[in-house]
């Protein structure tokens, strides 16, 4: 069969040829990601000094850890932002089929985006867009 | 173009659901703008028995009907088990109120999450694909994990809320690759088309098949907590706080056992000796751990937390049976269990007053002298936990124990009849604390009207189902034949 996938012995075994292509990208992106990587390493000199191996801090010589404890207030904005940043990409999908949604997504969509804006209200009142 | 493809009729059998859902989003907004958390709760009262009347009034007119292209359904199995969490969600309410004054955590998004975690409930009693069921199962879990640790200043509560979600995330894992184990095999998520497809293909002795129903096995486990699934309870509800413990060991579970039905009676039909098989060790575990750890237990919510193991044990025993009668006495077991817990932690609940957690077996010495009535209430309850006659525990044990003896299975039988009476040495020692001791020191109950109504409905329900079991027992075939 294409590509080499075979239903392992069971006949009649459902195959979701529909999901090959994102197979295909899956492959084809993991090689684009590691080829240059190999590549490299064989290629490339290996003289390795202590100021070359250090953490490249626009030019500046390095200044503490990184591990750098962060304000407890970042976490309820990045909760927030993946609420809403979920909200756009539901709303692209939904704009690009919107002729064929009709009135029905209309509604549906609002409805989701009125959800949502409660929440907003919400987290608004509760005081979780106040930074102090 | 279809621009006006609108049909009302369309979520007619989601009305109660959205109600629920609407309700839940009031709520939030209500606790903006309402001080008084009072207002809240009985609007959440007030819309759980809308959706209960919406519930049996959309059904009770034309039938089982199936919406969203048969991913969802209202059927009689679905009604019943609707019951049980709206019960549970109103109970709850009423028992919370003061409680969580109390407990310094009066927040009003505790009543919207109840109903959300409610809604969630209802979907996975409803759902006839296993996506929506996946989304069921989410929607309650997730505000349940926030109800367990809602007591923010309190580690222990935190402590079983990480715990809860960990593992709760862990088991929906395990569900997602049993679905799509199953997706892959047969090409659909519909639980009626898998069926249909494995008997059409004769796929029953297939080891993905057998695999996917390990997966989904272990999933339900943990949400019915049955051992050896059951790590995360005792932590968890002795955690939460005790209106919550009292919700998750009534909700939750009742939802794992409807999906767990619907599941494997309907998607695993073709494999039922297998899955029967397999079911068999978690109940003789569920029983055996669940009622000998109780006995060492010294915190009655940690023992009451063995004791719901324990009967998660006993109801499998209903769908080890593998027939419709067997489900509706599994169905039978959940409703009286609901009533019997839910009342015994609303006097647990009374126990508790401000720089007093009455958690400790030792509270309840000598309960009897001071506080005949809310003795005599524990009495009932833990009788009927027991499954002692004329309490409706009775006769939810006893349909259950006849339905594996129907179906050959008369060991099993014997060996539930035998942890059942080990389990009478825990629960009646809370009885002969509060009766045969004298009183430490003065115990005061903080009571209140709601938590009053509620252990007068619980306890009422209690003695008249198991006086007269027939209505209930009609009412239970009745749902599993529609």
């Amino acid at each position: 069969m294409f590509l080499g996938i075979k239903a392992c012995g069971m006949p009649g075994t459902y195959i979701p040829s529909n999901y090959l292509p994102i197979l295909i990208i899956l492959i084809v992106a993991t090689l684009v990601g590691l080829t240059p990587l190999i590549l490299g390493v064989l290629v490339r000199p290996k003289r390795p000094y202590s100021i070359k191996l250090s953490p490249y801090e626009s030019g500046n010589p390095p200044v503490g850890d990184t591990r750098y404890k962060f304000s407890v207030k970042f976490y309820i904005i990045a909760m927030l932002f993946m609420v809403f940043d979920v909200e756009a990409v539901f709303l692209y999908p939904w704009a690009v089929a919107y002729d064929k949604l009709g009135l029905y997504g209309f509604i549906e969509m609002m409805l989701f985006i009125f959800i949502l804006l409660i929440g907003y209200i919400y987290a608004w009142e509760k005081g979780a867009l106040e930074w102090e | 173009m279809s621009f006006l493809n609108l049909n009302f009729m369309y979520i007619k059998p989601i009305a109660p659901e959205l109600i629920i859902t609407c309700i839940a989003l009031i709520l939030m907004l209500l606790d903006l703008i309402v001080r008084r958390k009072e207002v809240i709760a009985l609007v959440g009262i007030i819309g759980t028995t809308l959706a209960l009347y919406l519930t049996f009034k959309v059904y009770g007119l034309a039938g089982p009907q199936t919406v969203f292209n048969g991913m969802f359904v209202l059927d009689g199995y679905s009604s019943f088990f609707k019951f049980i969490f709206y019960i549970n969600a109103i109970l709850t309410i009423c028992i919370s109120l003061k409680y969580m004054e109390i407990e310094k955590a009066a927040y009003g998004e505790y009543y919207a999450l109840l109903l959300f975690a409610t809604a969630g409930m209802m979907i996975i009693a409803s759902a006839l694909d296993l996506i929506v069921l996946y989304l069921g199962i989410e929607l309650m879990s997730l505000s349940t994990y926030i109800l367990v640790g809602i007591i923010r200043h309190d580690t222990k509560s935190n402590e079983a809320a990480i715990k809860y979600f960990l593992l709760g995330g862990f088991s929906s894992a395990f569900l997602l690759y049993g679905a799509s184990l199953i997706y892959g095999l047969t090409g659909t998520t519909n639980i009626g088309a898998i069926a249909a497809f494995i008997s059409e293909k004769g796929f029953a002795g297939n080891q993905m098949l057998l695999l996917s129903m390990a997966l989904f096995t272990v999933a339900f486990g943990f949400k019915i907590a049955a051992a050896p699934f059951h790590m995360w309870a005792p932590d968890a509800y002795e955690g939460a706080p005790t209106s919550i413990t009292a919700f998750m060991s009534v909700g939750p579970k009742a939802a794992g056992f409807a999906a767990l039905g619907r599941v494997f009676m309907v998607a695993f039909s073709s494999i039922k000796v297998e899955w029967s098989t397999v079911l068999i060790p978690l109940a003789v575990l569920s029983m055996c751990i669940g009622n000998i750890v109780a006995i060492s237990q010294t915190n009655i919510k940690r023992m009451l937390a063995y004791s719901s193991i324990a009967h998660a044990g006993y109801a499998l025993l209903g769908v080890i049976a593998g027939t419709n009668s067997g489900l509706s006495s599994m169905m039978n077991y959940m409703f009286i269990y609901a009533f019997m817990n839910i009342g015994a932690f609303a006097v647990v609940i009374m126990l508790r007053r401000e720089g007093f957690k009455g958690e400790d077996l030792s509270d309840y010495e000598g309960l009897a002298k001071n506080h005949p009535l809310a003795a005599a209430l524990m009495l009932v309850f833990m009788f009927s936990l027991t499954g002692i006659p004329p309490t409706a525990g009775f006769i939810a044990k006893f349909y259950v124990f006849m339905e594996v003896i129907k179906t050959g299975h008369v060991l099993l039988a014997v060996i539930a009849v035998l942890f059942s009476v080990a389990s009478a040495f825990f629960y009646l020692r809370v009885v002969m604390y509060m009766y045969m001791k004298e009183p430490r020191g003065e115990v005061i109950l903080t009571t209140s009207a709601p938590i009053c109504i509620a252990l007068a409905v619980t306890a009422l329900i209690v003695i008249v189902f198991g006086i007269f079991p027939s209505s209930l027992l009609d009412f239970v075939s009745l749902a599993i034949s529609g």
